[in-house]
Order: structure tokens, then sequence, then C-alpha cells
């Protein structure tokens, strides 16, 4: 699947797209079709998000897994801080 | 130390409100991203992968307590608790929101700091040595002079959009402690035959994806005609760097396409040129901030004598204390390097303890090193154990200076948005492996240097042992690197060959370091058997 991510203007949190507005969970990201260029200037223009841009990713058990490991810690947050994960469950696997 | 006159304040001040305002008209609408990120990362502030990061100067690395403090309590007040101290001497925060930063600004020029050109290409932040002022080798003091540059440099208006970024290191002495010929400019204080003082001048080393060792282009140029001189070989670069393609646009690109000689023969038409428009500081401003370094009031005739009953504070004194110019002194440093910790990472309330500490026993100062370590430069012999003691109730006392677990480590794919491979992880297990298997003190020096890409900012190519993260279809990878040396007798180190995941880069080093302890000779350091032997056992013993 293809999703949409980017950081938040003001605080720099990284953010997903989940259809209506901007998560801080990977795993509200949505599906983005052929509408993403729209979706993504849309809302860099109302300044709801900074520098977004699309990623591969796919649907897991787990949750939704960006395909590349630089998505995945930044999904994640540094592995080597899990301490400041939002995920309490995050493990420094889980980027692997 | 230097403290601000009423133009560096203003000039601090009225970049604070302007980025304040940038910053408002940025989250209104009225700035686009396009049009503020230039702004923003002149202000030394970046968007890397989790948040937005902010790289605070510390000119030449030194600080004092009551700076250090205000960085503790930044890491508190804007951050996550914590900050982490860089190869280039300066301390960088990853969690910082873009409406807090003109705050954080105005915070830190209360304490007459700022992150003007920690970014951009520009003149960067001056390094030197972190034993400037305190060294019995050195032969003068070489801050004033970092001070003087720091002037020169700062928002200079033709140097402020080079070809590309610029890096000055001053230093003093033949023990080269950061890394002077991995700058574009290098500049060592000499004296002449005649007992005078004046500056060598080494241009276009670097690191990066190519990197080469400055050679020397001057080897004496006198204290008054510093600026001049630095001002000639800038706008030669200026004129003539590779503008086309970043990836040759620095001044080691073009020092090395012209050839030494073309580019210092232009070099000395420019000089000869500027000698004419009198543009050097008059002398008289030298030693205006001359007086700013003069030594602290040391009590004279103390004792060198320490008690070294302890066994545990024996090693520490051994491996992390060094020299004063000064009886009774010692310049101690304060690892940052705990077992199995974060290279560089300090908590705001062990920052705020290194800011006590220097206040109590250091004359008020510390110094950041390239080793992205503390330095307390004027200690009294005799307060050595109660702040050892102290240090170890902090974690912040493990003896292992220019150990192998004395890991220099740039943020890698943890944190920064151009990594290949992590780097800290490996940092990790390398300091936790070698401390279990009781490796660590028997290797004696052996400097380990880790990046997460070519960019090369954690010094892979000067370690004794580098190694290099790398993107192999997706997955990390790290290249092994062995030979390197960032001293006096700096030298590039050289692959070994294929790379390994992060469990198999671990290996082979414990397996180099075996081959090492097994064929090494008296006196021998890692770096000293690996030139005798040269890179083919190595390379037998790791590929076999
Ligand atoms: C996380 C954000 C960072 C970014 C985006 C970044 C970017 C870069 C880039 C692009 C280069 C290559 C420049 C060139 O070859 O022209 C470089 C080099 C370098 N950086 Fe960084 N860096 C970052 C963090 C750091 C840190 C944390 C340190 C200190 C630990 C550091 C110190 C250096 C050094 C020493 C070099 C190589 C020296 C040289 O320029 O020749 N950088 N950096
Ligand atoms: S070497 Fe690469 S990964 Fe490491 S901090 Fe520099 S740019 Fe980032």
């Amino acid at each position: 699947m293809k999703i949409i991510t980017g950081n938040d203007l003001k605080s720099g949190a990284v953010t997903w797209w989940d259809g209506k507005g901007w998560s801080l969970s990977v795993n509200d990201a949505v599906e983005v079709a052929d509408d993403a260029a729209a979706i993504i200037a849309g809302e860099e223009a109302t300044r709801r998000v900074n520098g977004a841009y699309i990623i591969d990713a796919e649907k897991t058990d787990a949750g939704i897994r960006p395909a590349h490991i630089k998505e995945r810690i930044r999904a994640l947050g540094p592995t080597v801080r899990l301490d400041l994960s939002l995920d309490p469950s995050a493990t420094p696997d889980r980027v692997l | 130390m230097y403290s601000y006159d009423h133009y560096d304040q203003a000039m601090v001040d009225a970049r604070v409100a302007e980025f304040r305002d940038q910053t408002r008209r940025r989250i209104e609408g009225t700035l686009s991203e396009e049009k503020f990120r230039p702004l923003r990362l002149q202000n030394g502030l970046y968007l890397q992968l989790h948040a937005y990061m902010l790289r605070v100067a510390v000119p030449y690395g030194t600080l004092s307590s009551a700076q250090m403090k205000v960085l503790g309590d930044i890491a508190d007040k804007y951050d996550r608790g914590y900050g982490h101290f860089t190869t280039r001497q300066n301390i960088q925060y990853n969690w910082i929101k873009l409406e807090d930063t003109p705050d954080i600004l105005a915070d830190l020029a209360k304490v007459e700091m700022h992150a003007i050109q920690t970014s951009g290409n520009c003149i960067r932040n001056i390094s030197s040595d972190q034993y400037a002022g305190a060294t019995p080798d050195e032969i003068i003091d070489p801050r004033p002079y970092a001070e003087l540059l720091r002037q020169w440099s700062s928002f200079h208006p033709e140097f402020l959009a080079l070809p590309r970024k610029f890096k000055i290191c001053v230093i003093a002495s033949d023990t080269d402690r950061a890394a002077m010929k991995l700058h574009d400019i290098g500049i060592q204080m000499v004296k002449n035959d005649a007992g005078e003082v004046g500056c060598a001048f080494y241009v276009g080393g670097g690191m990066g994806r190519t990197p080469f060792i400055a050679p020397q282009i001057k080897a004496f140029v006198p204290l008054d005609q510093l600026i001049t001189y630095a001002e000639a070989c800038l706008r030669v670069y200026n004129r003539y760097g590779r503008r086309d393609n970043k990836y040759k646009a620095r001044i080691k690109i073009l020092v090395h396409e012209l050839g030494l000689d073309e580019y210092s023969r232009q070099v000395e038409e420019e000089f000869a040129h500027l000698l004419n428009q009198d543009i050097e500081p008059p002398l008289a401003e030298l030693e205006r901030i001359k007086a700013h370094f003069a030594d602290p009031a040391f009590e004279q005739g103390l004792s060198d004598d320490l008690d070294l009953s302890n066994p545990k504070f024996a090693r520490w004194v051994k491996a992390n204390t060094a020299p004063h110019k000064v009886p009774g002194y010692t310049i101690a440093t304060i690892s940052l390097k705990p077992v199995g910790g974060i290279p560089g990472d300090a908590s705001a309330d062990q920052i705020r303890l290194m800011a006590d500490l220097a206040k109590d026993y250091s004359f008020d100062e510390l110094r950041v090193t390239h080793a992205q370590n503390i330095v307390l430069p004027h200690v009294k012999k005799a307060d050595l154990f109660v702040l050892w003691e102290k240090l170890v109730a902090a974690d912040l006392a493990t003896a292992n200076l220019n150990a192998i677990t004395d890991i220099i480590a740039c943020p890698g794919l943890d944190y920064c948005s151009l990594a290949n491979a992590r780097s800290i992880p490996v940092a990790q297990k390398i300091s936790q492996r070698f401390t279990d298997n009781g490796k660590e003190e028997t290797l004696g020096e052996l400097k380990l240097k880790i990046s997460g890409c070519i960019n090369a900012c954690g010094h892979h190519h000067a370690g004794h042992i580098g190694i290099l993260g790398v993107d192999r279809k997706g997955t990390e990878n790290y290249q092994l690197l062995l030979g390197g040396s960032e001293g006096a007798d700096t030298s590039l180190g050289q692959i070994t060959g294929p790379g390994f995941n992060e469990d198999g880069i671990v290996d082979a080093i414990d397996k180099v370091t075996d081959f090492y302890l097994a064929e090494r000779q008296e006196g021998e350091r890692f770096l000293d058997t690996y030139r005798r032997l040269g890179m083919a056992p190595f390379k037998e013993v790791i590929y076999g």
C-alpha cells in the first residue's frame, strides 16, 4: 500500500495521513491511491504538515509496516531510546 | 574566557528577534517552507527523522559553567531531557519544536551563545584543542586566534554563500588533539627561528565521500597577517570552488584539482593584493581578546602528590587525566561513553552537574572534545578524589579515554535523515563486548569511529578502526576500515573488504584486535602494529 507521512509544522512530530488529518500512529495511516499529490499539496498549503511524501508500506497482523527501515524508525522512535517511543510495546527488532 | 562586547551581544540579540519574526511568518503561512528552510538552517535548525534538531555552537569547544547550565536547562525545558555532544565540539538537541525555537535562542543569547552558522555554506564554528590554555605542550594558547577568526567569520558578507560548508581549526601543539589536518583550513600556531609566533596554514583537508589530508600551504604567516591570509585562501576558493556539483564543492576538491602549487600561487597573488587593502584587524584587537584568556588565579607551589590507593580511582586517573602546565593541577576528561551507552549523550542532570563541578573545581570552565567527551581543564590534584567520587555517583566516571570503548559515533539512522545505517547500536555492542571480555584495558589506545553514512560525521576515515554504515538493498551493512588516524600522524583508513551485518562487524573487530594482541611488539599501539604489518594479514584474519 501507499501511505503519506510528514512532520507537524510546529512541533516537528512525525505524522501519518489518516484520511481526515494527521495521526501520530503509523497504524492509523490509510491507503492513498491516485489522490496523494492533491492531499499533500492541500495539507501543506494549510500548514497542517511539513515536507509530506508518499511511501510504500504493508498491512500486517501487528499493524502497518513501512517498507524501508528509515520509515520504520520514524514510526517507532530511535531504537536506542525506546523509552521515548509513543508505542509502549516497541522493541528494537521491530525495525528490522 | 571570552565574553561578548556590546557588538557581539547586539548582533546575536538582533538575530534572535529576526528569527522570531521569520518563525511567526512561517507558522502564519506568509513564508513558504522553501523560503523558510534556508532561514532556519542559518539558525542551526534542521528537520531530522523524528523532529526538528537544533545545533548550538560552542566556539572552539569552550564553555563557562553558566553556559553549560543553560545547555542542561534547555534539554529539560524544550527537549526530552538530554543532549548530544558532537565531533564538531557542539551540542545537538533532537526533539525541538519550531514554535519553541525563538525562545531557546533567546535563552542561549542570555549566556552569549547562539546557533548561527552551524549549518549552510558558510564558515562554521571554529574548532580547537580541548586542552588549550592548560597543556604544557602548546607554544601559546590557540583560543585568542580562534576567537579572532570567529569574529572575522561571523556574518562575513563575502563568505555567507560559499560553494560549500567551511570548517577551520586552530591548534598550538604538535600533539594534534583536534583533527586539524582534516579541516578545510587547519592552522597550527608555531614559532619561527627568531622566536616569533605565527601560523602554519594547512588547506584542503576533509572527510566525507572524498577524504583528504590537508597539505601545508604556508609554513609561517605572521600574526599581523593572519586574517588577511585566511581571507586570501577563502577568496580563491569562493571564486573557483565548484558550485556545479555539490560533491565536488569543498575546498579539498579545488586544491586537489588545481594542485597545491597553482592554488597556492593564486592565494599568494590575492594575499599580495589584500595586503594593500588594509583589512587586518589592529593588533590591539588581538590584545583585547587575549586579555580574556589570561590564566585563572592558579595557586603556586602546589604538590603533585596524589593518593592512588583506591584502585578504581587510580585507573581513572591513569586513563582520564593529562598533565597540566601548572604544578599541582591536572586536566580531567569526563567520559560520555559509559559501558553500553550512547556516545556523546548526556542527560540534563548530568550536564548541570558538570556545570557545577566546573564551577567548584575548574575555575568555571569546561571544554567539549571532538571525541564527544567533556574536559575540566584546570583541576587541583588535591580536589581530584572528591571530584571523581561525584562523577562516579552520576555515572560519569568511566575510565576509558582513547580506549576501544571511547567510541566516536554519529547519530546515524536512529536520528539522522541522511543515514544509511544505525551507528549507535553498533557502538553499544562493541562497548559491551570489549568490556565484558576484558580486552578494553589490554588493548590500550585504540580509536574507534563510526559513521552512519559516507558524510563521515563520525570520522570513520580517521579511526584506527573505522566503521562505515552502508545500505545494502535496504538492509544495514557495515564496512570496516583500518589504519586511520587524526593526530599528528594523520592518515586515512583503508576498507578491509566486503561488509558485515551488525553482529558480524563486532566479531570482525574481535578478530583484528586478537591478531594485534598476538603480534604486537613492545610499546606498539594497534595503529603501529597495523602500520608495520600492513593490511594483508589483517584481511586474512577477517576473511581467512
Ligand atoms: C543529524 C544531522 C546531520 C546532518 C544532516 C549532517 C550532514 C552532513 C553532511 C552532508 C556532511 C558532508 C559534507 C561534505 O562532505 O561536503 C557532513 C560532514 C560532517 N559532519 Fe555532519 N551531519 C549531521 C550531524 C552531524 C553530527 C552529529 C556531527 C558530529 C558528531 C557532525 C559532524 C560532521 C563532520 C565532522 C563531518 C565531516 C567533516 C567534513 O566536513 O569534512 N555532523 N555532515
Ligand atoms: S555521517 Fe551520515 S548518518 Fe552520520 S550524522 Fe553524518 S549525515 Fe548523518
